[in-house]
């Protein structure tokens, strides 16, 4: 299937040209005439007010060439002369990719894509932390991030020097990112993984992300279109050890920037004033559910919250019921919190309140029915009565401390 | 002033159970709502009608026939006109895809100033349609919106990116994305449903009322698709332990104190 | 005649929308409202924001434009959440605005709907006294032509929403004369509150509806004018009767969503109540009585919706409409009774919303129409 000009139609008006994204059109004696740079994208057709450019032939899918694309490339997200955690999960991620490519027989090469200005020695740090090579893009427009110039500049890198894989952090940032650069490009884009390995059969990227608001898992393939591109959910994957023995290659690339290409203007980057985060950045949560019964119970948890100096949390239930506000609300309408300790008091474990929870480090339950569904996704679950077993819990802790 | 809400309709996630027999969704008496950022989107919308002369506020939604219902719900909510695109060659389209028939459909609403779009959809969760859209329309895009203000030919945006807020200015025709904290909708009122019914329509758009090339549509349009879909197992021990109130209290502190999750 | 049992989608929105409200808005803070024997004009006030009264009025007046099914459906959503705002808006509508709607001068109806409408203020319909219940015959309120106004005399009880502070007064039904045939004159004032010698007490410690305003009228020598005569002289009677027909609906309705709103949480307690190792739904004891809740509020549904498709269609109704009143209401009482048996001990605290909905029921069977009146109605109606 594609792309052909019917002359007897066309009037040379060049809207095509305009639309090409490949400069694959130009006028030859008054009428449109494309060459061998044409991918059949049908920008053409659609810009053509004539009808005079159709797909002719079978009904086939968006595909490429998938031969010519190597390499696993990795977008790093800085400011302020630091790059972010995301960056360096990423970065540990691709090695551990290009491990399993080389168990198929296949050599990756890491490379990290560093866009900004006064970057100090961060491309340093990145081959420390898993780099094999980095590609520098160094200007004063890039110092603060804004959509169309990074766009313009990840595409530039993506088209030059074709990457099998590229990844992304699944923050604000990336996610603003990364949609734009993946239809520039033509190809898929899966938001948000948290698993992602190399089919072995097929050599390709098995990008797995939750959906449904977490109540199931997708694993999502991109097999004909390049880069297989992803968002990668912060917090997830592990970084790797800082080894600054390590050695890997620099490439200052350039990117040409005009007026054209900033459509956006950033007035102003302001840190936020509102009280960021209490629950989503909490070493230790104690979350209360409908068995707390009503405020008072919520009383008890908050005393074991300041022994432990932890964050008391809820489930939807208690919140509806009136018992805690809403701002302490867990699972899906609620917040996202990923501490190092969950301590869930009468909660029965509904799909809904474990999408807010199940990525937290360790998992206690305290509850009286063994057969609720918070006990196969707790670490141990201790059936018994929370009225007790909590202000005994917290005298404890207040003996240890005065120890 | 025109505004175009993209909206989708989806099964309300939070209703969504899973059957412990086969281990799959159970979708079936779910209800379908609209969107719950595409709301915040609706109403954010509305409120630009309320604070300035003479704007229209167009809903487009791409889906099956009862998609419609959303529609319908967003004009009685006060949009002015909706426009349905649904055709079963639009099925199995990821982002892309569905941003390139979003577009299509928008091309044939004619000119406009200003897309709104929810940042993410409560069953797909990619939040990639409105950066995409805003990419195949070649428009400067502003997303995790928290406040809009407008003014002249232009519009200045305040994102929240993670505890840091990005003050951007953009002309229009430029897209939008609105996360849930920039409003509250508004509740629907007996007036908006007699006006919806009576006196506004949703317009229904299959494939032969758009330019569409065919390759970029539906699943031929789609790089990605979904291998395999399974329910999240918990790995975890799913330890029990029964014993006596104190004794359960003391295993709990050593295990705190065992994982040094506890620090003086 | 072409049976049809799907509900237009007009119909589902007026339903989703309401819905959507009495969740967000009334259902937090209804248990507050009870315990407190407190009225909330701002909830009124937010009630008439929406649109929920002035629902069959036309939009020339103030009103919504709508239809009667449209008034049923919204009464219904928000009965299911709470009795008391169901209260205050059946009467507000039913027996405040419908009659001035109905029965007004062009004048009058100039006057008082638009803020009706809006939700802004209240009218209340002063029917009952302390003498006459169903006994409407008794009335002892008289109402005397002196010039070119009437002096009324009497006092007149369990009035709904005539004594908050956005009331703007009561239709006061008064005797006004003997016809030649020995019948009884009545007629309909409008008595603004404020008019000299006319004083207003809420009555409480109530059973239920306790968030509703229930108020005794006293009438000492008030002076109203003739233009405040709802319709014509002598009408008094056909308009009590033809709002107490449109009321009867309403209070259907009321019972419908006083039963759904405690059938629901009985299903859902059930479901989630584990004894002898699973959830109680699971027995059939408890199966069975939620089987016979949705079965009764399936046949109160039909028979209410027919009574409001025959208002609608402008065919006599009058027999339907105390059918439905009937049903609806004595089905609200066995559902919101075995609700709270479900519920078992803890259905007997506040804390639970379904001991309101138990007590919030017994009006149902009395107000409007009692349930032993309503049997007359109807075995007249087939010939007895």
């Amino acid at each position: 299937m594609s792309v052909v000009v019917h002359e007897e139609k066309c009037k040379g008006c060049k809207l095509c040209i305009e639309a090409c994204p490949y400069a694959a059109i130009s006028i030859q004696d008054k009428k449109a005439v494309l060459n061998a740079g044409c991918t059949n994208c049908g920008a053409c057709i659609d810009a053509c007010e004539f009808d005079a450019i159709t797909f002719e032939g079978s009904e086939e899918r968006i595909r490429m060439d998938v031969a010519p694309f190597e390499g696993i490339y990795v977008f790093m997200e800085q400011g302020n002369q630091t790059v972010s955690k995301v960056s360096l999960e990423l970065l540990g991620k691709a090695r551990g990719l290009g491990k399993e490519f080389s168990r198929l027989g296949k050599k990756q090469v890491v490379t990290a894509i560093l866009i900004g200005h006064e970057l100090g020695n961060i491309a340093d740090e990145l081959i420390y932390y898993g780099a094999d090579h980095v590609i520098v893009v160094e200007d004063e427009p890039f110092g603060i991030y804004q959509t169309d110039i990074y766009t313009k500049a990840v595409v530039q890198i993506a088209r030059e020097k074709k990457p099998e894989i590229l990844l992304f952090g699944a923050t604000p940032q990336g996610r603003d990112l990364a949609p734009r650069v993946a239809n520039r490009l033509r190809t898929g884009l899966t938001a948000d993984c948290t698993a992602l390995e190399i089919c072995t059969k097929e050599g390709i990227l098995l990008q797995t992300r939750p959906a449904f608001g977490g109540n199931i898992m997708a694993t999502i393939v991109c097999p004909d279109n390049r880069p297989q591109m992803a968002t990668v959910r912060p917090g997830v994957m592990k970084e790797g050890p800082r080894d600054p023995e390590r050695t890997g290659t620099r490439e200052v690339m350039n990117v040409i920037l005009n007026e054209k290409d900033f459509i956006t203007r950033i007035l102003d980057i302001v840190a936020s004033t509102r009280e960021h985060a209490k629950l989503e950045d909490a070493r230790i949560i104690v979350a209360g559910g409908h068995g707390v019964n009503n405020p008072e119970g919520f009383e008890i948890l908050e005393a074991l919250a300041v022994e432990l100096g932890a964050e008391v949390g809820a489930s939807r239930a208690a919140v509806d019921a009136g018992w805690i506000g809403q701002d302490h609300q867990i699972g899906q309408t609620g917040k996202t919190v990923q501490p190092d300790l969950y301590i869930a008091c009468g909660i029965s474990g509904s799909i809904q309140h474990l999408a807010g929870m199940s990525q937290s480090k360790h998992i206690i339950s305290i509850n009286t029915d063994r057969k609720s569904p918070i006990v196969s996704a707790s670490d141990v679950t201790f059936i018994g009565d929370l009225f007790q077993i909590v202000p005994m819990l917290t005298d404890k802790i207040r003996e240890y401390k005065e120890r | 002033m025109k505004i175009i809400v993209t909206v989708k309709q989806v099964p309300d996630t939070q209703e969504v159970k899973i059957d412990p027999k086969t281990g799959t969704l159970i979708r079936e008496g779910v209800p379908s709502i609209i969107n719950p950022e595409d709301k915040n989107a609706i109403e954010e919308a509305l409120r630009i009608k309320e604070r300035h002369d003479d704007v229209d506020v167009t809903v487009l939604s791409m889906g099956p026939p009862q998609a419609e219902s959303a529609l319908r719900e967003a004009l009685t909510m006060g949009a002015d006109g909706a426009v349905l695109v649904s055709d079963r060659s639009f099925s199995g389209a990821d982002t892309l895809a569905t941003s390139y028939l979003l577009s299509r459909a928008i091309k044939k609403i004619g000119k406009y100033d200003l897309i709104l779009c929810g940042r993410q959809a409560i069953d797909g969760d990619t939040g990639q349609v409105g950066p995409q859209l805003a990419e195949v329309l070649d428009l400067p895009q502003a997303t995790y919106a928290e406040e809009i203000s407008i003014r002249g030919n232009g519009v200045t945006v305040k994102s929240n990116f993670d505890s840091v807020t990005r003050v951007i200015e953009m002309k229009t025709p430029a897209l939008i994305t609105v996360t849930k904290r920039i409003n509250r909708p508004r509740f629907k009122t007996m007036n908006g449903v007699l006006r919806a019914f009576r006196d506004k329509k949703v317009a229904t758009w299959t494939k032969d009322d758009l330019k569409l090339n065919p390759m970029r549509i539906g699943i031929n349009g789609s790089p990605t698709w979904v291998r395999k879909t399974f329910v999240p197992s918990h790995n975890r021990d799913g330890l029990v332990i029964e014993k006596k109130s104190g004794e359960m209290a003391e295993d709990i502190m050593n295990y705190l104190l065992e994982k040094t999750l506890f620090r003086l | 005649m072409t049976l049809c049992y799907e509900m237009d989608e007009k119909y589902k929105m007026i339903r989703l929308a309401v819905r959507e409200f009495a969740e967000s808005e009334i259902k937090p803070v209804a248990g507050e409202l009870d315990e407190k024997e407190e009225f909330s004009v701002s909830l009124t006030q937010q009630m008439g924001d929406i649109g929920l009264f002035g629902m069959i009025v036309p939009e020339a007046y103030g009103g919504q434009g709508l239809d009667y099914i449209s008034y049923i459906i919204a009464m219904e959503e928000v009965a299911r959440v709470d009795g008391s705002q169901a209260a205050t808006l059946a009467a507000g509508n039913s027996l405040g605005i419908n009659p001035i709607d109905k029965f007004g001068s062009e004048v009058q109806r100039r006057k008082y709907l638009p803020d009706l409408c809006r939700g802004k203020t209240l009218m209340g319909f002063g029917l009952t006294e302390p003498n006459a219940g169903s006994d409407a015959g008794a009335t002892n309120t008289t109402a005397v032509k002196d010039g070119d106004s009437w002096i009324i005399r009497g006092r007149k009880t369990l009035t709904t929403n005539a004594d908050t502070p956005m009331t703007k007064g009561s239709i006061v039904q008064a005797v006004t004369g003997q016809r030649p045939n020995g019948r009884t004159d009545y007629t309909c004032f409008i008595v603004e509150n404020g008019t000299p010698g006319f004083t207003l007490n809420t009555l409480k410690r109530k059973l239920m509806w306790r968030g509703s305003n229930t108020a005794e009228l006293f009438l000492d020598n008030c002076r109203i004018p003739s233009d405040a005569i709802l319709g014509n002289p002598g009408d008094g009677f056909k308009q009590m009767l033809e709002t107490l027909d449109g009321g009867r609906l309403s209070i259907g309705a009321m019972g419908l969503g006083c039963a759904q709103g405690a059938y629901e949480a009985a299903l859902r307690y059930s479901k989630e109540r584990v004894q002898f190792g699973r959830p109680i739904c699971k027995q059939q004891a408890i199966a069975f009585k939620l089987a016979d809740m949705e079965l009764k509020i399936e046949l109160a549904r039909n028979i209410l919706y027919k009574a409001c498709w025959l208002a609608e269609n402008k065919r006599p109704f009058g027999k339907e409409a105390a059918m439905s009143k009937l049903y609806c209401s004595e089905i609200a009482r066995e559902v919101a009774d075995e609700a709270v048996q479900i519920h078992g001990g803890y259905g007997l605290f506040k804390d639970y919303d379904v001991e309101r909905f138990y007590r919030d029921q017994r009006l149902l069977q009395i107000g409007e129409g009692t349930s032993e009146i309503l049997r007359i109605v109807i075995s007249r109606a087939i010939g007895c």
